[in-house]
């Protein structure tokens, strides 16, 4: 079992002053093995911060980052599961479902992870799962009315991903889960 | 000479513990054989070990603690010689045979102990005779240290209350006397010491008082562990004494070390209830008496005091305790002209601290503490001094931690004035506390006149200051207070409208002021926070009437692009970029056409003029393109003008690759969803052919210049636009030119010459596993697909 927080758009200090209080309690050092981060955080202070969480750590570049050396995408794999990240903002129409799953196919991955609306979605289809964990911090968004703060934990286990969502409404926490199961049908060919 | 003198000590001291050793073994056999002559005589011979005057006061304290054990035995056979008969007033007069007066001394305070014990008299004359007895020694360390034995054996035979030696004639007043002229006279002793000796020793000579300073203080202990020594006794008799006690030696040392040690020993309550006392005894003490340590001393134990319970509250009002102590911290400052600032910092930091405690209700008097601190720093300029600009710090950060709310603060009318007095480092030090404090707290400041206060506090960090511009500051460290600021901006807030732009007025007017380096950090948060306000005002009618005074999108809107326009001096363009297309996306939200169009005008501008990186230029492209899709405020004039921009810069990338991703990412500007105007399939399909004739130039040039055609990915990706548009019904893609499509890649990729991609390749399959996926879904989608045959 391997637990993945996914989130993004933290947009600290243009947006939002700090991750909720109720979230910095949850995200504790030692407990989560990969981080998956798509981009907007936008400063070194919060890349420190998810270091301490996580040291393994993965980032795409966010129109607002403060670091330019984050790569626009990036593919990762994770027991029997292919990952891929990106902000989002490249892929236009914004968060149009079918060309994030074109880039889910240009990347060749099971989950597609990215960012940019500050919408939490996540969407089963035949090829795999494309996730938007969301805003971390419910930053203000041109895209999205009334952003709720969010993320998502994934824990990966062999075949099996469960995407647990966290969800920050009216100052209470709320969970949400989505199973998803690879087959043998989505395995993607050797190469 | 230092060193031999280090040497011989050890040889005395050795000599000294030899013939204590000696005496004590023919004393233990006197003592094992109950020849009580011989006891006594070996006894005494021992004790004399202690009458030398070669030893430092630390080794003198090895030989007496060896002695002391000796005694302890000694003491234990006098009370078995009590038990089998022997009377022990005869044994009181028996010791003082001995022929010299300091074992004679030791001798009779051992008996004394028994005797007292045996009650055979009462306590009180027992122990007036032997402390009168103890003058008989007046060299300052062995005084010290038989009146310190004399304590230590009758510590626990004070006709204290409650005690078994208390009695009709025994009273707690007998202990206290007792107590209290021993005290007296040890430091007598103790101050005596001062002056014996040459002058060039007097350092040497201040250690080693400072050795023996707890024989004295320990007498103060005692006092305080006296059952009997209620409030009254303390006030009437305990502190006037030991206070008389301490103003008459006339000496710093012992001042400020007895000070010190009243302070500690007593309990708090008795402080509150003696302050008066306590205090009034300060301004009496030498000048060189550091008196400010022992007033913060008391402060901070009262303060202490005051947080550990409600109930004690109440007393510190009864006796006016603030009043008291801020008249006792004028006085020392005003009579101690010389007092550093550091010093008197120290004390309103203290007396802030203890108000703040006692009387967090009371703002005026922590007003009137920072007002009177600033008076007296006022007359020296700016701080220079670390030690006192560290004291500042403490001082302006203890309202900040009492009220862990910066409004309340705020309202204190000396707390700008007092930072106005340090220096620029140290200001931004403090402004980098009050931010910190509103974020621990998460303090929402909401009025405007807070803000221009807050503003005013942390200006350190908002502008250079006067003289600033030239200190170094390293840039992680202006990073993080610029950053510090931007998050600070996020909590200022007001439900209310109105409010909200004063306060969004009041913050732009202070952060422009913050030159080209601090702009590009504290306008997005004010961008944000603005657009922020215009959400909110977004759907509510606009005020038919008066529509000067109240706050509208337009309005923000202009202040908006005045304030982005700032960045460009600094100049930030792809940031200023990023901001205009925001608002311009807000100001389609309102339904303001031509304001949307000026934001774009101006985006379109920094891109043309200013963003010359190329991969800036991506993204800033991806941007605007991203942008302009979700618009649907523009008319048709408007747009085409926009979006035929839009394509033209797309085809003028740099990078074919990048050149033709932005060019078919723009057919989506040419078909929208949901705006059914919105549905040139043509334009489409144009944009599409164009992306891939510079897919086929890219392959081109990639086999000219390295002799092999480039990956297919381009393609492939221009495929999957293809499919997406047939997908939405656009009539100009027809399976005909998708067929062909893929049959180019599949040729391209059987190309002998390619680079082989098995990214491309994986795409590729994936793309044709889609449509495959697509045609078994059957229905509508199943039959578009079923002609694509592949």
């Amino acid at each position: 079992m391997v637990l993945v927080l996914a989130l993004g758009d933290l947009h600290i200090p243009h947006r939002a002053a700090d991750l909720p209080a109720k979230f910095k309690s949850m995200l504790v050092p030692g407990k989560i093995q990969h981080i998956i981060c798509t981009g907007n955080l936008s400063i070194k202070e919060v890349h420190d911060y998810l270091r301490i969480l996580c040291p393994d750590l993965h980032i795409t570049r966010g129109e607002y980052d403060e670091e330019i050396r984050y790569p626009e995408t990036k593919t990762l794999t994770i027991g029997q599961f292919k990952l891929g990240v990106c902000h989002g903002h490249q892929v236009i129409p914004w968060g149009d479902l079918d060309s994030l799953t074109m880039l889910q196919r240009q990347l060749d991955v099971d989950i597609l992870v990215t960012g940019h609306t500050h919408q939490f979605t996540a969407y089963k289809h035949e090829g795999g799962v494309v996730i938007n964990p969301g805003s971390a911090t419910g930053a203000y968004s041109s895209i999205t009315y009334d952003v709720n703060p969010s993320f998502v934990l994934m824990d990966i286990d062999g075949l099996r991903v469960v995407v647990y969502v966290y969800e920050l409404i009216d100052g209470d926490v709320k969970v949400d889960k989505i199973d998803f199961k690879k087959t043998a049908a989505t395995t993607h060919s050797a190469h | 000479m230092i060193a031999d003198g280090v040497e011989d000590e050890e040889k005395w001291l050795a000599a000294g513990i030899a013939g204590l050793q000696q005496n004590a073994f023919f004393m233990h056999r006197a003592l094992d054989s109950n020849n009580l002559r011989d006891a006594l005589k070996y006894s005494a011979q021992m004790l004399s070990e202690l009458r030398t005057s070669k030893l430092s006061p630390h080794k003198y304290y090895e030989l007496y603690m060896r002695a002391f054990d000796e005694l302890r035995k000694l003491e234990i056979f006098f009370k078995e010689e009590a038990r089998r008969g022997c009377s022990i007033i005869d044994l009181y007069e028996l010791v003082q045979h001995a022929g010299n007066i300091l074992p004679r001394l030791y001798l009779l305070c051992t008996v004394g102990s028994v005797y007292i014990k045996s009650k055979e008299a009462p306590a009180k004359d027992v122990l007036k005779d032997l402390v009168e007895m103890c003058r008989g020694i007046q060299h300052p360390v062995r005084g010290l240290f038989l009146r310190s034995y004399l304590s230590q054996v009758s510590r626990d035979k004070l006709p204290d209350i409650g005690s078994e030696y208390e009695g009709d004639a025994d009273t707690v007043m007998d202990a206290v006397e007792f107590v209290l002229q021993n005290f007296t006279e040890m430091n007598k002793l103790w101050v005596r010491m001062q002056h014996q000796g040459p002058a060039r020793e007097k350092e040497k000579r201040e250690k080693e008082r400072s050795e023996l300073r707890d024989l004295v203080g320990k007498n103060l202990h005692v006092l305080s562990q006296v059952e009997g020594v209620d409030l009254d006794m303390y006030k009437d008799t305990v502190l006037p004494r030991v206070l008389e006690q301490v103003v008459n030696c006339k000496d710093d040392i012992a001042q400020y070390y007895l000070m010190d040690c009243i302070i500690q020993v007593f309990p708090d309550e008795y402080h509150l209830q003696t302050l008066e006392i306590l205090l009034g005894a300060c301004p009496q003490l030498q000048p060189s008496v550091d008196v400010k340590t022992v007033l913060s001393q008391l402060m901070e134990r009262l303060s202490n005091y005051a947080a550990s319970s409600l109930e004690v509250l109440p007393e510190f009002l009864q006796v006016e305790a603030f009043s008291k102590l801020n008249n006792a911290i004028g006085k020392v400052i005003e009579a101690q002209v010389d007092m550093p600032t550091v010093g008197a910092v120290t004390l309103y930091s203290s007396l802030l601290t203890f108000t703040l405690h006692v009387h967090p209700d009371r703002l005026d008097y922590a007003d009137q503490v920072l007002g009177a601190c600033v008076k007296k720093i006022a007359s020296k300029g700016k701080l220079e001094d670390s030690r006192a600009t560290k004291q500042i710090v403490a001082l302006l950060s203890a309202p900040l931690e009492k009220y862990n709310d910066i409004v309340t603060a705020l309202k204190l009318s000396n707390y700008p004035r007092v930072m106005q007095y340090l220096d620029n480092e140290t200001n931004k030090v403090m402004a980098t506390v009050i931010i910190q404090s509103i974020m621990k707290n998460n303090t929402q400041i909401s009025a405007d006149d807070n803000v221009e206060a807050l503003f005013e506090l942390i200006k350190g960090l908002i502008k250079d200051l006067d003289g600033a511009a030239n200190d170094k500051v390293d840039d992680d460290d202006f990073k993080e207070e610029q950053n510090s600021v931007a998050r600070l901006i996020q909590m200022l807030y007001n439900e209310d409208p109105e409010e909200m732009f004063k306060i969004i007025c009041t913050v732009r007017k202070h952060i422009l002021s913050g030159g080209p380096k601090r702009l590009p950090y504290t306008v997005p948060p004010l961008v944000f926070s603005s657009l922020k306000l215009i959400r909110r005002l977004q759907g509510q009618d606009e005020n038919p009437f008066g529509e000067e005074a109240s706050t509208t999108p337009k309005k923000i809107f202009q202040l908006l692009n005045q304030t982005i326009e700032a960045l460009s001096n600094v100049p930030a363009p792809e940031l200023a970029l990023q901001l205009y297309l925001q608002c311009a996306e807000a100001a389609n939200d309102c339904d303001l056409e031509p304001v949307a169009y000026e934001f774009f005008t101006q985006a379109y501008i920094l891109y043309e003029e200013e963003i010359s990186d190329s991969k800036a230029q991506v993204t800033a492209l991806h941007l605007i393109i991203g942008t302009l899709q979700r618009m649907h405020v523009f008319g048709v004039e408007n747009r085409d003008t926009l979006t035929h921009k839009a394509t033209g810069y797309s085809a003028k990338l740099l990078k074919k690759p990048d050149q033709c991703r932005a060019v078919y990412a723009c057919s989506h500007l040419f078909w929208v969803d949901d705006q059914d105007n919105v549905k040139d399939g043509e334009r489409v399909l144009l944009c599409l052919k164009r992306a891939l004739r510079i897919a086929n130039a890219a392959q081109q040039m990639s086999n000219a210049a390295r002799g092999s055609t480039g990956s297919v990915t381009l393609f492939v990706e221009i495929l999957n636009k293809y499919l997406y548009f047939f997908e939405k019904g656009n009539p100009q893609i027809s399976v005909a030119a998708i067929l062909s499509l893929i049959e180019l890649i599949t040729t391209e990729m059987q190309n002998d010459s390619s680079t082989p991609d098995p990214a491309a390749d994986a795409f590729f399959a994936g793309t044709l596993r889609y449509i495959e996926f697509q045609k078994q879904k059957g229905g509508t989608m199943g039959e578009k697909y079923e002609p694509i045959k592949v």
